[in-house]
């Protein structure tokens, strides 16, 4: 075992911890471990662009954009924290250009902007362009940037170090985050940081379902390793599907396509979103437009010999709008489908994309351990956080501006925090020793399940029983089976019993985040007896502000996978918005 | 599977259902594990698959459900991340961004498809390389934007003509495809190589940057620009389809006529 000392543990460098490592290394001695390398991150996937009113080619402002962003969140959005985000997302996009982004530009030189879904003028009037964007490869010019920052300000990276617990040390207020424990893949080492702060920034964990355009790495360790430590996750029910992803196989095609004009349309070639959102049509927020796929294909609308998409029609944007502004997505739609955009138009289908709920925080980024106390040094931001600003819904492009707002935050607050502390808290008794057991029970002889198996039959479940439609029934089934899933995942077995970049190992244990995942995410399923946002229950299918304008927060009772989760609900924080019926 | 008799790892277990339209292919792995290996070896699988298949989906084929101790690095799985640069017949891919369909031999023939570790980069283990020397040289040619003097309060003016002149080298993913298959590199590693004469390009060609006397001297090095011979190896390995030896090109330019 080795031992490290920091002021501030940042795990994740993707956009949130490396905007979080910016500002903290700046500040206080920092280390950022990743399970990765740094430029590996899903940021980097992010493709069409990220919101704040600028106003560089229309009229906007800030308020629009925090209206429209708890509204697309169908009012479980914390108003508090969408007023932050909206107005900070103006600095935080300039201060992406002074660190070198390199954005698209108007014919005067300034940052150009883009449609968006659900993004609108004056609460509703029509689409604004608000999104910032660099072709259609906006995240990966953020994730870039950032990383080069990083190296401009000597950031500390320990990369391919996988965390797998944290230190909460007990004192008579309550737990106190004092460091974490990774697993260096290299060598099989096991590494305790000691640390006055330590920020989750671990992103999403959309390997739960089969269809999906996350990374195979997205795999929930940041919100597992909090769960398992009795700390909440809340509204883990929540889970975006974007609507275009690549027929079949789930690779995003950005929104900023119907951004600049793509429109979808069904067998006929009818283009049917102006039934389901007359206003906004085809850029109504992703739920909806989801939702709308859905039905299509339902009632045998679908394209395709099976029916079973629907398709994005970018034929009338002409070559060049596709090479300069989407280049892409039409090169993946040419090598992934064969299909060419340009001449026809390209089958697409809801892909399984984002976590709305996560890890609670307030807006420092500061983690909750229950409604009302935070956990002293112990920070989240991004994906694997929940603030929350995406309520039930998240609208596109707001994902790339909360890792750069709440990233900041946390940043700044965990460093702060260090700062104000003269002395690190003695971490608990025998850190390593969870971590070093879980590693040799995982490398032990007990069973002849596969890893592969268990999560192909996991991922299929959740597919097809808590996806975009859920019913009483579907989840009920999806329950039973990620519970006798976790009963098998007790006799995994794991083939190299190495050292060295065992990624074998690394599989396994994901696995088991994925599990618990899975179960807490179906759990609020069931529990939430209406619709809302991402969340659609085809026999509840109305909102009921009554019962449910509430945050559902999950705790884990006891160890071991099969332990029992205990339900509690947070109330929704409101500024000045009502809720409204929500149109488009 | 029929993994030759130097497998060190057996089966693991009953076969998943082929899907319809699967061919059966040999994937030639070279594999090294230095904690059992003296030397590199060949082992070969031979798998179902679909033409419409990834390599990386292959290689996952055999991970999951063959050998769990194949070892290679791996992330977004469509050509984002650059995490699974290798050696595939012979020239660097990624392995998301190969398509069987592509490798499949004409007519009845068997196809069998070879896979190393790119070269250049010390292996650590089968297709997973040490990727540090190649960060090192990133980091070395001060890989972020310069500038002096007080920031504008909103952002720097960039005409889109500005922007365009160095649109090319902000695509790259860092996933040495480029760097590793330099014939120099291979032969003299302390060569920068060229991703990252690629990523000072992306800055010396950046009008809104002021560091581009600092990088040009860090490239005029003995390891630096002038060690390209231009055999566009470069260029036809970077998945992203960056002119990547007209990028050197320019920077070499730059440095003769001292102007950027």
């Amino acid at each position: 075992m080795q031992f490290h000392k920091y002021d501030v543990v940042i795990i994740g460098a993707g956009g949130a911890g490396m905007r979080a490592a910016i500002e903290s290394g700046q500040r206080a001695r920092t280390a950022v471990l990743t399970k990765l390398y740094p430029t590996r991150s899903h940021t980097g996937a992010a493709q069409g662009g990220m919101c704040a009113a600028l106003a560089n080619v229309e009229e906007d402002n800030w308020e629009w954009h925090t209206f429209d962003t708890i509204k697309g969140g169908d009012y479980l959005v914390d108003q508090d924290a969408a007023e932050i985000m909206a107005k900070e997302a103006i600095d935080a996009v300039l201060d992406l250009e002074k660190m070198g982004l390199p954005f698209n530009r108007t014919p005067e030189g300034k940052i150009d902007q883009r449609r968006f879904g659900g993004h609108t003028r004056n609460h509703g009037e029509a689409a604004v362009r608000r999104a910032c964007y660099a072709a259609d490869r906006t995240g990966h010019m953020i994730l870039q940037t950032l990383y080069q920052n990083c190296v401009k300000h000597g950031i500390e990276f320990f990369n391919e170090f996988y965390v797998l617990d944290i230190c909460l040390t007990e004192t008579e207020n309550g737990p106190v985050c004092t460091g974490a424990v990774a697993y260096e893949l290299a060598t099989g080492e096991i590494h305790v940081f000691q640390a006055k702060s330590v920020v989750f920034a671990t992103g999403g964990f959309g390997k739960v379902f089969k269809t999906t355009s996350n990374a195979h790495t997205l795999t929930g360790d940041g919100m597992g390793i909090v769960f398992r430590k009795g700390l909440p996750l809340e509204d883990m029910e929540f889970y975006q599907f974007h609507p275009t992803g690549l027929a079949g196989l789930g690779i995003l095609l950005t929104e900023g396509a119907r951004g600049e004009g793509a429109i979808l349309r069904n067998a006929s070639g009818e283009r049917f979103m102006e039934r389901y959102a007359p206003t906004i049509k085809d850029l109504a927020p992703r739920d909806i437009v989801a939702r709308s796929m859905a039905l299509e294909v339902l009632e045998g609308r679908g394209a395709g010999p099976n029916k079973d998409y629907v398709l994005l029609d970018c034929t009338h944007l002409g070559a060049e709008v596709l090479e300069t502004k989407l280049p892409d997505i039409t090169e993946f739609a040419r090598t992934y489908l064969a299909v060419d955009p340009v001449v026809e138009p390209v089958p697409v289908y809801p892909t399984a994309h984002y976590a709305m709920g996560g890890i609670p925080t307030n807006i420092h980024g500061e983690v909750l351990r229950d409604n009302d106390n935070v956990v002293p040094g112990l920070y989240a931001a991004g994906e694997c956080a929940c603030v929350s600003v995406h309520g039930a819904n998240r609208l596109g492009t707001n994902s790339l501006l909360d890792i750069n707002v709440f990233g900041r935050r946390a940043g700044i607050a965990a460093a702060e925090y260090a700062l104000s502390r003269e002395s690190h808290v003695d971490l608990p008794e025998n850190p390593a020793a969870s971590v070093e057991a879980q590693v040799a029970l995982a490398l032990s002889e007990h069973g002849q399940e596969r890893v592969a198996d268990i999560r192909t039959e996991l991922q299929a479940t959740m597919d097809a029983n808590a996806s975009v439609y859920r019913t009483e029934d579907t989840l009920k089934t999806a329950l039973h089976d990620v519970q006798a899933l976790k009963e098998r995942y007790a006799h995994i077995s794991v083939q190299d019993k190495g050292k060295r970049f065992n990624t074998d190992l690394l599989e396994a244990v994901e696995l088991g985040f994925l599990l618990e995942l899975a179960e807490v995410l179906v759990h609020g399923a069931l529990a939430r007896k209406e619709s809302r946002g991402g969340h659609a229950r085809e026999d509840y299918p109305n909102r009921d502000d009554t019962n449910f304008m509430r945050h559902s927060m999950f705790y884990k009772q006891g160890d071991g996978l099969s332990a029992d989760i205990r339900m509690d609900y947070k109330p929704v924080t409101f500024t000045r918005y009502k809720p409204m019926e929500r149109k488009y | 599977m029929t993994a030759t008799a130097e497998t060190t790892a057996g089966s693991r277990g009953s076969q998943p259902p082929v899907p319809d339209g699967a061919v059966t292919v040999t994937v030639k792995i070279r594999r090294f594990n230095p904690e059992i290996d003296d030397e590199p070896r060949w082992d070969s699988f031979d798998i179902p698959a679909l033409p419409s298949d990834r390599v990386l989906n292959l290689l996952h084929h055999i991970k999951w459900y063959v050998d769990g101790t194949l070892t290679f690095r791996r992330s977004c799985a469509h050509g984002i991340c650059g995490s699974d640069a290798m050696r595939i017949n012979g020239v660097n891919r990624l392995a998301c961004k190969v398509l069987l369909k592509d490798l499949l031999e004409k007519g009845d023939k068997h196809t069998t498809i070879t896979i190393e570790p790119i070269k250049g980069l010390p292996v650590h283990k089968d297709l997973l390389v040490d990727m540090e020397p190649f960060f090192e040289a990133f980091r070395a040619v001060k890989p972020y934007l310069v500038t002096y003097g007080n920031e504008p309060t909103r952002e720097r003016i960039q005409s889109a003509a500005d922007r365009e002149r160095f649109d090319d080298t902000t695509k790259c993913i860092l996933c040495a495809c480029c760097t590793t298959s330099c014939p120099v590199y291979w032969t003299e590693g302390s060569y920068f190589g060229p991703a990252a004469i690629v990523n000072a390009h992306r800055f010396i060609f950046d009008s809104r940057d002021e560091g581009a006397e600092e990088r040009l001297d860090i490239l005029n090095d003995i390891d630096g620009v002038w060690r390209c011979r231009t055999t566009f190896n470069c260029t036809d390995a970077c998945p992203r389809g960056i002119q990547v030896t007209k990028a050197i090109q320019e920077v070499k330019r730059a440095l003769l006529f001292k102007r950027v």
